[in-house]
């Protein structure tokens, strides 16, 4: 199974982590800070994937961005390329040409996003198309209760309640 | 006041606003505090709002505890959006550490059973990703509905989740075993990719599941061929490639239950070749099934055809430009290495090309298989291209190179000569680099080659005169120039380009090592004693070696110092004894049982009495010379006995004591006992301090005559029940007008105490002609024998 991911800039700031395993904050911090040193320490032309502690890390860079999972001893690590680029894929396809700011500023999206592609560490959906369509419903769901609450918070906000 | 609140958006621009770190803390402490304010008594309708910038501020490292208890709140709302993020800050802050995370179970429970799909895909994910065993035992029975719900949406969550559950409390695993029949027949990816990852888990952990799904293989097997063979389908290929996630997932389960099962194996091993051949290798994608296809075939019982194609796909990989690929089949390949070892082989040309890799990763693993796939048929081959690579290679690869090396190097050597070139060159090129024990063991293999102690120890003369400051090799050459000097000066040697050396060469270098700051204590060790051995071996007088040896007498390191004055007194009061100590060291016997600390001791042994003989192995069986057997086919020059305890190095631990020791035995008187036309021989006697019973006899046969005296040889006989052995004399010349003496060592046990009588045979040649002599010797003084 996959026990983590994270994203990561060239700066070596968190963009998003996800954690398939239960660790205390400290740790993950302690291996969230090993890690990206690991990663960014790596020339460009160097294979993806690389033995760190007990686990194989695969990772790949797209633009600015890391993309960086650990998977255990008898994960595939070629597969695991592969579920890297189709989460690149499913956040392009929705954000529309997808960068780094996106994820920024919509870090809550990619999490929804990642959670309809992965569950609990392993491959939940292999349908691009399913999974957008997913995510697509959960954004409309959320749309319809603000319409139907929106007159009156307005009304709160302007402090005319 | 009603303070308005910075939307999300506002909040990461302010923050990514900030010129400093400071600035940066300060807007977020800024903004936690009205976070917090509003926790406590703010709309529960911006609620989720204020939990995600507090999940953004989490992430960037900031704490974020004050925000559990409203993510409980949050799943508790009835409002999706509510949910969904408050279920998103109960993956991200709360874990099973917190006793929080229990109170969402009923949350949870209630969106299980009554949620809308997207809800209760919430929440099977969040459960999925923190629920602690005890939350799932206690939503077990929910998920369990879920699994046969009609909704793939809702099913291939409930499937993972269950997949979650067993990992936390295996015991679940029987709520979720029967589902697993019914579930594999679905059509849905999702499902299916699920409830495969499900059985797995279960066979993992369960030798009894097991057993019950290997009937499912024929099942698998053809979902596999359906997948392979129906062709594209644009919703789920990649590349061409037909759904390789559930491809590799279908493999990898074939795999755990095909291993050790001829049965299954067999049901197996057309579709694999049918994989293995048919898939496309242009793109990553084929290339993830292809390898996990091998990785399948190599391990259930698999045709040997099969495994031939599967090692040959990993040999093709291994010619990829892909250089991840070249990497996963050059870590497959070391696994298969032992097992199907001349499968591998047959790409041994390939994987030394990869030693040229630049990528450390790459060429580490390209080391290893390389290492693994030496042996004897290879070896001089594989060792050029590994010592070539030794010189190059980088540095936190040398320790591993170096010892894989001169292990191999042990295991194949074809000849003596070439382990010892081997060695040596290892040691030259990475000399720091070597294991500890690389000294202990070139000394062991040099001392065993009698007939390469000339060519060992003019290499290792070379090796030394270019490069001091390689310690390992330091320590060897100053061993080896000790023990051979007379050899190194000698001048003739078949094996290596002749070149003469003076004996102020040989000293010079020595004292050099010596002196030099990079030579380490235990290197200065092994020059001082290799000089004061030189004193015996050398031809010219021992001044310079007394003035070292006097000098360091006072040296600040302790150790030096020791051996120092050590060395002084066995040329001042102990002289006659110092040829016999100072001898060629027998050959220590090497038993490879020994443990590796006993091998440590030993060797710690060895620095510190290096004179001694390392091992100490049982007495050998005593040689009883009668004494009409002296006139017997004993063969030739006295023999080089088998080694013996204690060796004369107990003389040396004698001295060791010798500041605060009892005061020595009372010298006993030598003899003189023979003399004929210049050639005397003395014989000196003293009593083995820690064996008082063991009688150490030095013949010393020196010359005043004008001729040379060659080809000496000592035979010593003693009555029957006595035990003698013979060491190695010094040598077999004694050059004319009081050249270098000719010393040789007689042990004698008088266990009876019988008086002690010797019959001493020689033979020599003196000014051309041939002599030889026997006598008795009965003019002993008592002590020898009392």
């Amino acid at each position: 199974m996959m026990q983590f991911m994270l994203l990561f800039s060239r700066q070596g700031k968190l963009r998003l982590q996800k954690w398939y395993v239960p660790l205390s904050d400290k740790e993950k911090k302690k291996i969230t800070r090993e890690l990206v040193q690991t990663v960014l320490a790596r020339k460009p032309k160097m294979c993806s994937f690389l033995e760190w502690r007990d686990l194989k890390i695969v990772y790949k860079r797209y633009a600015s961005l890391y993309f960086c999972c650990a998977i255990e001893d008898q994960d595939n690590e070629l597969i695991t390329l592969e579920i890297i680029h189709r989460y690149v894929e499913l956040l392009d396809k929705y954000f529309g040409s997808v960068c780094e700011l996106d994820i920024i500023f919509n870090f809550e999206k990619a999490y929804f996003i990642l959670d309809e592609f992965l569950l609990g560490g392993e491959v939940q959906e292999t349908s691009k198309k399913n999974v957008l369509k997913a995510i697509e419903q959960a954004d409309l769901l959320q749309e319809d209760a603000k319409e139907a609450e929106t007159p009156r918070s307005v009304l709160e906000e302007i402090g005319l309640t | 006041m009603v303070v308005p609140s910075l939307k999300l958006q506002d909040l990461i621009e302010e923050i990514r606003g900030a010129k400093t770190q400071a600035q940066e803390r300060e807007v977020i402490q800024k903004e936690c505090a009205q976070i917090r304010a509003s926790f406590r008594d703010g709309d529960p309708l911006q609620r989720h709002r204020q939990l995600a910038k507090l999940l953004y501020v989490h992430m960037l490292g900031y704490p974020a505890h004050f925000g559990q208890m409203e993510c409980l709140k949050l799943i508790a709302s009835p409002r999706f959006t509510d949910k969904r993020v408050g279920y998103l800050g109960a993956m991200l802050l709360l874990d099973e550490r917190h006793d929080a995370h229990l109170l969402i179970t009923n949350s949870i429970k209630n969106d299980l059973s009554q949620g809308i799909q997207p809800v209760q895909g919430l929440a099977l994910c969040t459960l999925s990703a923190m629920g602690s065993a005890e939350m799932c035992r206690d939503l077990a029975t929910e998920v369990e509905k879920l699994l046969l719900q009609p909704s793939p949406y809702v099913r291939k969550k409930a499937v993972l989740t269950a997949v979650h559950m067993i990992r936390k409390d295996p015991e679940l695993s029987s709520v979720f075993l029967p589902p697993c029949t019914r579930l594999l027949r679905e059509r849905h990816h999702g499902i299916l990719l699920g409830t495969i990852t499900l059985i797995t888990e279960l066979c993992e952990r369960n030798p009894a599941a097991l057993r019950h799904f290997r009937k499912v293989v024929p099942q698998l097997v053809q979902i596999l061929r359906t997948l392979v063979t129906t062709g594209y389908s644009t919703e789920h290929s990649i590349s061409g490639v037909s759904d390789p996630f559930l491809q590799v997932q279908i493999l990898r389960l074939l795999r755990i239950l095909g291993r050790n099962h001829e049965e299954s194996s067999e049901a197996m091993n057309d579709l694999l070749a049918q994989v293995a051949t048919n898939t496309d290798t242009s793109r990553n994608a084929g290339n993830a099934v292809l390898l996990e296809t091998v990785l399948t075939i190599m391990d259930i019982h698999s045709a040997a055809g099969l495994r031939v194609l599967a090692v040959n796909i990993l040999g093709r990989f291994l010619l990829n430009n892909d250089k991840n690929i070249r990497y996963v089949a050059l870590t497959s390949l070391l696994r298969l290495v032992q097992s199907d070892h001349s499968a591998v082989q047959r790409h041994r040309s390939t994987v030394v090309e990869c030693l040229q890799e630049t990528d450390a990763s790459l060429s580490r693993r390209a080391l290893e298989l390389s290492l693994a796939l030496v042996n004897s048929s290879n070896v001089r081959a594989m060792m050029q291209e590994l010592q070539a690579f030794l010189e190059s290679c980088p540095p936190d690869l040398r320790a591993d190179c170096a010892s894989g090396i001169l292990l191999a190097a042990e295991r194949f050597a074809p000849s003596k000569r070439w382990h010892i070139d081997t060695i040596l060159h290892v040691l030259t090129t990475a000399g720091t680099h070597v294991r500890d024990d690389a000294v202990a063991n070139l000394t062991q293999l040099i001392g065993e080659a009698q007939e390469l102690h000339a060519y060992s120890v003019r290499r290792l003369y070379s090796a030394l005169a270019e490069d001091i400051s390689q310690q390992p090799l330091a320590q060897v050459a100053a061993w080896c120039i000790g023990e051979y000097g007379d050899l190194l000066l000698e001048g003739n040697c078949e094996e290596t380009e002749p070149f003469q050396v003076g004996e102020e060469e040989v000293l010079a270098l020595l004292e050099k090592l010596l002196q030099s700051h990079m030579s380490l204590p235990a290197t200065r060790g092994y020059a001082i004693t290799a000089l004061m051995k030189l004193s015996t071996r050398l031809r010219g007088d021992n001044n310079r070696i007394r003035q070292v040896v006097s000098i360091y007498g006072s040296c600040v390191d302790i150790e030096l110092q020791q051996r120092a004055v050590e060395y002084n007194v066995l040329f001042q009061k102990y002289d006659h004894m110092r040829a016999a100590i100072l001898e060629k060291m027998p050959l220590v016997e090497r038993s490879d049982s020994q443990g590796v600390d006993e091998r440590k001791e030993n060797k710690a042994g060895a620095q510190i009495l290096e004179a001694a003989a390392p091992v100490p192995t049982e007495p050998q069986a005593a040689k009883l010379l009668d004494l009409l057997d002296l006139l017997d086919d004993t063969p030739g020059h006295a023999q080089h006995l088998p080694p013996l305890a204690p060796s004369p190095g107990g003389a040396l631990a004698h001295l060791l004591d010798l500041p605060c020791a009892p005061p020595p035995p009372a010298p006993i008187p030598g003899l003189r006992v023979f003399e004929r036309e210049g050639v005397r021989l003395d014989l000196s006697f003293v009593r083995h301090p820690e064996t008082p019973g063991l009688l150490l006899v030095t013949a010393t046969t020196s010359n005043s005559s004008k001729e040379d005296v060659t080809r000496f040889v000592c035979q010593a006989a003693v009555p029957k029940s006595f035990q003698m052995q013979l060491q190695a004399p010094s040598g077999d010349t004694i050059p004319a007008q009081g050249g270098l003496p000719v010393t040789q060592v007689f042990r004698i046990l008088n266990p009876n105490k019988a008086t002690l009588r010797l019959k001493l045979r020689l033979t020599y040649n003196h000014s051309g002609q041939p002599v030889q002599e026997i006598f008795e010797v009965d003019n002993l003084p008592v002590e020898t024998w009392q």
